[in-house]
């Protein structure tokens, strides 16, 4: 049997992080009262206009700019037309033509057997990313068959950011969303959280033999986390195989995941290949960017975006925070992807390498491991920790200055983990686990077990 | 030239318009006719305009809450609504293909 080799791009939808939405002042917000997050614009009602949002346009610049992407200094806005409950005004402004920003690339980090110790970098490319907006929400009534719209989300600012289709397979798209996700939450330009469906990803995917043109490829939809993700990949490639090997074809259709049954079904409502009529928008001119060259002598700041300055502003992107790390604190790699991998981790280790004198190389196995591993065991996120950095390095330090041993260490986390308010000292003065440094009193004692020895 | 029934029947399904009859689609034919004089300027190597307004400034908004809070001026149109919601009928329906349903298109 001929190899199959899977191909797999990413269109990823990301809610730009703002106050107010896309072309409307109306507030962005997760959970509100249905419809008083809308204004008349956004509902479409006659007479109305978009007017763009300043902080949504730069939130695409920096994204941008953090996928290495070229900015366009001249991008275009239009309609994509299509008929849903939940698109009041029957097309959607998105931008086409001429997007914000192209070719960028994103590198992410896979592990080798899922050995944390073999990593390996792989690239994939950005085709571009555009500025868009949301739909409202409809919620499927079934028995009184009927939808219930919600308009709370509609011109929410999105940005699209289009993967080439460079993956081959599940656990590649997932670690590449998941650095996207972290630099998304490190430039501020988006939360992410994909739970709360500020992160959404749709999956193209595809087989073939080597050497033959590729193949027919489906779109998945209706993925609700990073785990999914990797799941419905790797069975839509396996469904798409076993299709092809048992001599049948596949449609270029739209396939929703379904995380119960953990496979990929047709999507209904979707009328064959969908023609949105696309066509400029016509109550916005181009959208125009400037750099410290272009800028223009006389006009008002607010209404001048630069490029440059944007850029000079960046944050450390996680690839660089996680060199940093690995520089200053001589910890491995892996630790740092372990550290940027949970929120506030590697806060708490430079707050506990602060307050301590041992050496971060041993700090780090304190947190990763049972710090960490204590965490995870009691579902709680770092900020929700019972023991601070504070009461972590007060025990360190007792370790350090060998007043207690190692495994006297792990006993007085355990009992730190209640959160009961004592300090290190205070466990280790009532559990006697203080380590004998007088030499007399060490002798004594042998000599005593020696002696009740003999005596059996 | 006209225009085929594919065509119209797309258009129909894309639209939702209804050509109703010959006339309509006679006033179709007449409206393409009258664009496509615009096939008569050489246009090699310019730039298609799309607005008149290119030129313009886009104008860039401050990201402060303005608007909202209007719940119940919206829903004062709808037809139907539940609690402060917004009443359609369960998914798309699309239109009948061209065979199924009963418009003059069918003879042509």
């Amino acid at each position: 049997l001929a190899p199959w080799i899977p191909v797999v791009g990413l269109e990823i939808h990301a809610q730009i992080s703002s106050n107010s939405k896309l072309f409307s002042g109306s507030q962005v917000q997760f959970a509100a009262p249905p419809n008083s997050l809308v204004s008349f614009f956004d509902a479409s009602l006659p007479g109305t206009l978009p007017v763009l949002n300043r902080r949504c346009v730069e939130a695409a610049v920096m994204t941008g700019l953090a996928l290495n992407c070229s900015i366009n200094k001249r991008s275009l806005f239009d309609r994509k037309h299509y008929f849903y409950a939940d698109l009041p005004a029957g097309y959607q402004i998105t931008q086409q033509r001429v997007p914000i920003a192209v070719n960028g690339s994103l590198s992410y980090s896979l592990c080798i057997d899922n050995k944390m110790s073999q990593m390996v970098t792989k690239t994939v490319r950005i085709k571009q990313i555009q500025l868009e907006q949301d739909s409202g929400k409809s919620l499927h009534d079934d028995t009184r068959s009927q939808t219930l719209v919600d308009l709370n989300r509609a011109g929410v600012g999105l940005m699209e950011v289009v993967m080439e289709p460079d993956m081959c397979c599940g656990e590649e798209a997932a670690a590449a969303v998941r650095e996207l996700q972290l630099i998304l939450q490190t430039l501020g330009s988006s939360q992410a959280i994909m739970a709360e469906g500020q992160l959404r990803v749709d999956a193209n995917v595809s087989v073939h033999h080597p050497g033959e043109p590729y193949g027919v490829r489906t779109e998945v939809k209706n993925i609700n986390s990073i785990r999914f993700l990797a799941k419905a990949i790797d069975y839509e490639i396996q469904r798409q195989i076993e299709e092809l090997e048992n001599g049948g074809t596949i449609l270029n259709e739209t396939r929703a995941f379904d995380s119960k049954l953990g496979c990929t079904i047709p999507m209904r409502d979707k009328e064959g290949k969908q023609d949105y009529r696309f066509m400029p928008e016509p109550n916005l001119p181009p959208l125009i960017l400037y750099d410290s060259k272009s800028l223009p002598a006389n006009m008002n700041h607010q209404q001048v975006i630069n490029i440059d300055w944007i850029h000079e502003r960046l944050p450390d992107l996680p690839s660089v925070k996680r060199e940093k790390l690995v520089e200053q604190y001589e910890i491995l790699p892996e630790h740092s992807f372990t550290l940027l991998n949970e929120d506030g981790l590697a806060e708490f280790f430079e707050s506990v390498v602060k307050q301590t004198q041992m050496k971060p190389k041993k700090v780090i196995g304190w947190i990763l491991n049972d710090l960490l591993s204590y965490l995870k065991q009691h579902s709680l996120t770092v900020k929700e920790s019972p023991v601070s950095s504070f009461l972590l390095a007060d025990l360190l330090n007792l370790l350090e200055k060998k007043e207690i041993s190692s495994t006297a260490a792990k006993q007085v986390l355990a009992e730190l983990w209640k959160g009961e308010g004592k300090t290190p000292l205070e466990i280790v003065k009532e559990q006697k686990l203080e380590l004998l440094q007088d030499q007399k009193e060490l002798e004594q004692i042998c000599q005593a077990v020696i002696d009740g020895q003999e005596n059996e | 030239q006209k225009v085929s029934v594919e065509v119209l029947d797309h258009l129909e399904h894309l639209a939702l318009v209804d050509f109703r009859d010959s006339e309509g689609v006679e006033r179709l034919q007449k409206a393409i006719q009258f664009a496509d004089q615009l096939h008569e300027v050489n246009t090699d190597g310019v730039e298609p305009m799309d607005l008149v307004l290119e030129d313009r400034c886009l104008y860039l908004r401050e990201d402060d809450v303005t608007e909202g809070n209007c719940t119940k001026e919206l829903l004062e149109n709808a037809r139907e609504k539940v609690e402060e919601y917004f009443v359609a009928p369960p998914g798309n329906i699309p239109l009948p293909k061209l065979e199924e349903r009963e418009t003059f298109l069918q003879g042509s």
